[in-house]
This record gives C-alpha cells, structure tokens and sequence, in this order.
C-alpha cells in the first residue's frame, strides 16, 4: 500500500495568505492543487514536505480562461477540464483542446491544474510543450510583488522552475495573435498515458509567408520544451512540405531523448520529426481557416 | 486534524491524519467498502467517488482535502430501494464480471448520463478511458451505460 509520509497540512484562504504560510513554513512547505503529481511523488517518497498547503480554495481568485488586454489568460487553478471546454481558449488556440484532449483521462482532468502541471515541469509534460510552443509568460507572486517570466526562463530543467519556495504562479499569459493556427500532435501508448513523444506547432501567416512560428516538443529532452532551429527556419519560409521537412529535421536534432519503456532513443527522434511534420501542416491549415 | 464533510448527504467528522488518503477514509473510517481500492497510482479508477459534483480518483485526494465538502460514492446510487438505471444496466447486460472495477465504472457512467444523457458509443469509451477492467473487454460495460441511458425513467421513479 502506498501512503504518503507524515505532513502537515494547511489551507490557503488567499494568495496571500499562501504566500504568508509559505514564508512561515519554510522551504519543506509545498502548495497542492490538483494533487495528482504530487500526492504519487510523496506515496513514493520522491518527494516529502513537511507541510502542504492546499491552495483548492483559491479557485474562485485563480480558475478562469478569460481575455485580457492583449493576452488569453489561464488561471493557476483552473483545472484541465475547465480549459478543455473553454470556448474562448479554443477559439484563440486550437492547440490547447487539442492538447487537453490528450492530457492524461477525464477523471483525471476533474481535479489536474493548469498551474499545477507547468510547476511540476515533468519533462513529459504537455502543457509545458504548449505554452513553448505559444511563447506564453508566467506570471508569479511573492510577498515582495508580481513578476513576468517569459517560458523560456521558466523552464529551468526537469522538475525544476523559476518559481520559488515562497512563490506563487497565478496565471499564463498566451499573447493573442491574428492570421496564426496552431495544432497538437501526441502518440501515447495507451489512452490516458503520458506522451512518447508530442508536439506543438504555431504557424503564422501573411498571404504565402510564415511570418512567426513556435515548435514545442514534449518528452524528448528539448531544452524549454522547444525547437529554436525549427522555428529559425519556419520564420520568413513558404508553409510548403519542403519547409515543413526542413523543420522536423531540425526539430529532431534539438531532441535528446533518452530510451525507456515508452521507446527506444532513435524511434523517439524519429516520431518528433515526424509530428513535427503533421502538427506544423494542421497548424498552417488552420491559419488559412480551412481545418476544423 | 478534524475532518468534516458531507458523504452520501450525511455530515460526517473524524480525527485524522493529514496524510490519510480519501479511498482509506472512506473505506476504513466509514466503513464504505463499496468504493474499492485498487492500483493506488491514480490509473484503474476503481476508487473513483464524486467530489461535489466530479467524479476524481479517491487515491489521489487526501481526506484533509475533503473536509468541507460533499462526497458521493457508490453506496449513494440505489435511492429509496431502487436501483440507479446504471445498476440495473450493469445488471441486465453483464457489465461486470468479477466486480472490482464496477464501483468506479459507475460512478463515471451516472455522471456522464447527467451532463449527456445520450451518449454514443465513443463517448461512453472516452468517459470511462482512465479506468481498468481486467475481465470484460469493456463492451458490456459500453451495452449497460447505453441501457442506462434508454431506460432513464427508472431514476426519475426512485430518486
Ligand atoms: C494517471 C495520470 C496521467 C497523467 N497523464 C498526463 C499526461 O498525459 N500529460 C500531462 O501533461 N500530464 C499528465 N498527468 C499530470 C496531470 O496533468 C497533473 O494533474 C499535473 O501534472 C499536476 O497538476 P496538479 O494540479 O495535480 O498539481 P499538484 O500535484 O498539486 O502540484 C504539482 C507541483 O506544482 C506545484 N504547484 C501547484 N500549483 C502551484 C502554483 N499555483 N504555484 C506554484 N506551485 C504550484 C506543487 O507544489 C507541486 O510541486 C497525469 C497525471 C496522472 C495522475
Ligand atoms: S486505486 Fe485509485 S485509480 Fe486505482
Ligand atoms: S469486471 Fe473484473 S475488472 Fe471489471
């Protein structure tokens, strides 16, 4: 039988007040929303704070998907069915029903936070890819104030972030683009499981010109959860299969998978070029209005 | 810590360990063995119980969680005698086999019918995709929501 190890337990009534108990209980405090990472790190001991603090209360403060100035904005605690059913998230972002579709099963998804998956930046993890993919940025309190990160230094490498032991992520923010599409791409063993590989694409376009693209790659060892090359080459190119091409092989070099039970290391490399292939083509499909 | 929470629409409060899992409380503490637990790794669903009005895999919630809200398990779907139209389509189509998945089964599948109380086929499948059953290839589990959802009368009669 797993069970965690003893802890302590205690609910957030606010931000601040998470913040204030974050800074009482030291580093060994940890926040739970979803709980669905960190309860099986405990039950296996890969991870054993003292203290948790339960921020579910701040769901009215923390879950929506709403528009803000220039930016969709995706609550901390908004749980990953919220974001799968939000129209307005689909309508900006196909990308992300396409991905929340595919994010572990709806059971799961009743009580998984977005917040929640991006701090845990497992490396498989999909929403990590997404917001890569989307150039997002997070935005994290503290009691000295509220700073702005953008994804790429958010991401500090496996299970590691920018957010520290006494901060708070309250919510991304994905810059609202016009002429653009976007597409996830996942191969998962089994329904429900975690990817093999997955990736993103961003693609977006001025009459026969990609004007910007982003590629998120996840489970594949991709330094931020993305393929830099892929997308220097996607900037300023025609949206044809020859550029396309060019991408996923520049997408495969910036992998560094490692084999597992999911697969081995050069089938991994291979399944991100070719992803890569078929998230970029629905992407620019999309942008041209023409892929449900 | 205290815990006190709704379960099956009775206020119930327990001293506690914070660590202790809903799938225990619920089984240990109330006696509620209907709700079964099963991998423990939040992947079978066999301990799936409605929280509020969601069902969530009752391994992977602490019971501390809980406190302040309104759990429903299985025990909860026979109303007034009757049984919920799931049971009975669990029943009449052989939506079980050895029984140990069926708890979670149904607490999905009743949940499902209230948001969409005329599935097809798929989303019956994608409703139920996070849970295991080791026994009946999921086809007759499939046939009994689907009797569920054409005989909706018989809830109305015993709710
Ligand atoms: C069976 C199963 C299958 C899954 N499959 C997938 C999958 O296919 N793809 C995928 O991407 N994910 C998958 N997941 C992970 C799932 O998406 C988790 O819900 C998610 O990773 C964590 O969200 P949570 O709210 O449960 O976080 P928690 O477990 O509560 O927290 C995770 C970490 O984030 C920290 N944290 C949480 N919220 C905040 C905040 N607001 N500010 C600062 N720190 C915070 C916590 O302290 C903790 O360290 C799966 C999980 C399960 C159980
Ligand atoms: S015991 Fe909870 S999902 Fe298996
Ligand atoms: S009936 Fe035996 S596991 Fe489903």
């Amino acid at each position: 039988m797993q069970t965690p190890a003893p802890v302590e337990y205690e609910r957030a009534a606010s931000v601040d007040d998470a913040i204030a108990l974050l800074e009482r209980h030291g580093p060994e405090a940890r926040l739970i929303a979803g709980g669905h990472s960190l309860l099986p790190m405990m039950k296996l001991r890969l991870a054993r704070p003292d203290v948790l603090i339960d921020i579910n209360d701040l769901a009215e403060e923390l879950a929506y998907v709403r528009i803000d100035g220039d930016d969709l904005c995706i609550g901390a605690m908004t749980r990953h069915r919220e974001l799968l059913e939000s129209p307005v998230a689909g309508e900006h972002y196909r990308i992300l029903h396409d991905a929340e579709r595919v994010i572990a099963d709806p059971v799961v998804r009743n009580r998984g936070t977005v917040g929640g998956s991006i701090c845990q930046a497992d490396p498989s993890e999909d929403l990590s890819a997404v917001f890569a993919t989307l150039g997002a940025r997070a935005v994290i309190r503290s009691s000295s104030g509220t700073r702005v990160v953008a994804m790429d230094d958010f991401h500090l490498g496996a299970y590691t972030t920018a957010v520290g032991p006494a901060e708070i992520l309250l919510e991304v923010r994905v810059p609202i683009r016009t002429g653009c599409g976007s597409a996830y791409e996942k191969v998962e063993r089994r329904a429900g499981d975690w990817a093999v590989v997955a990736v993103g694409a961003l693609v977006c376009l001025d009459g026969d010109r990609i004007t910007d693209a982003g590629v998120g790659l996840a489970a594949v060892g991709a330094e931020h959860f993305r393929s830099p090359a892929a997308e220097e080459i996607l900037r300023g190119a025609e949206p044809s299969e020859a550029t396309f091409d060019a991408a996923a092989v520049a997408a495969s070099a910036d992998c560094d998978p490692q084999s597992d039970q999911r697969g081995p290391a050069d089938y991994k490399r291979h399944l991100a070029g070719e992803l890569t292939r078929r998230a970029l083509r629905r992407a620019t499909a999309r942008a041209r209005g023409q892929e449900g | 810590m205290q815990v006190t929470m709704t379960v099956n629409g009775d206020e119930v409060a327990r001293e506690i360990e914070p660590r202790l899992l809903l799938v225990h409380f619920i089984r240990e503490e109330l006696g509620l063995t209907g709700t079964h637990w099963g991998c423990d790794t939040s992947n079978c669903g066999t301990c799936v119980v409605w929280m509020d009005d969601e069902p969530v895999k009752s391994c992977t919630v602490l019971a501390a969680m809980a406190h302040g809200h309104r759990i429903r398990t299985v025990e909860d779907l026979e109303r007034a005698g009757g049984l919920d139209p799931v049971q009975q389509g669990f029943m009449d189509e052989h939506g079980l086999q050895c029984g140990f998945c069926t708890p979670g089964m149904m607490m999905t599948a009743r949940w499902l019918l209230d948001r969409d109380p005329d599935p097809d086929e798929a989303t019956i499948r994608e409703a139920i995709s996070g849970q295991i059953c080791r026994c009946t290839g999921y086809e007759n589990i499939v046939r009994a929501v689907r009797w569920a959802a054409e005989h909706p009368a018989t809830s109305e009669v015993h709710a």
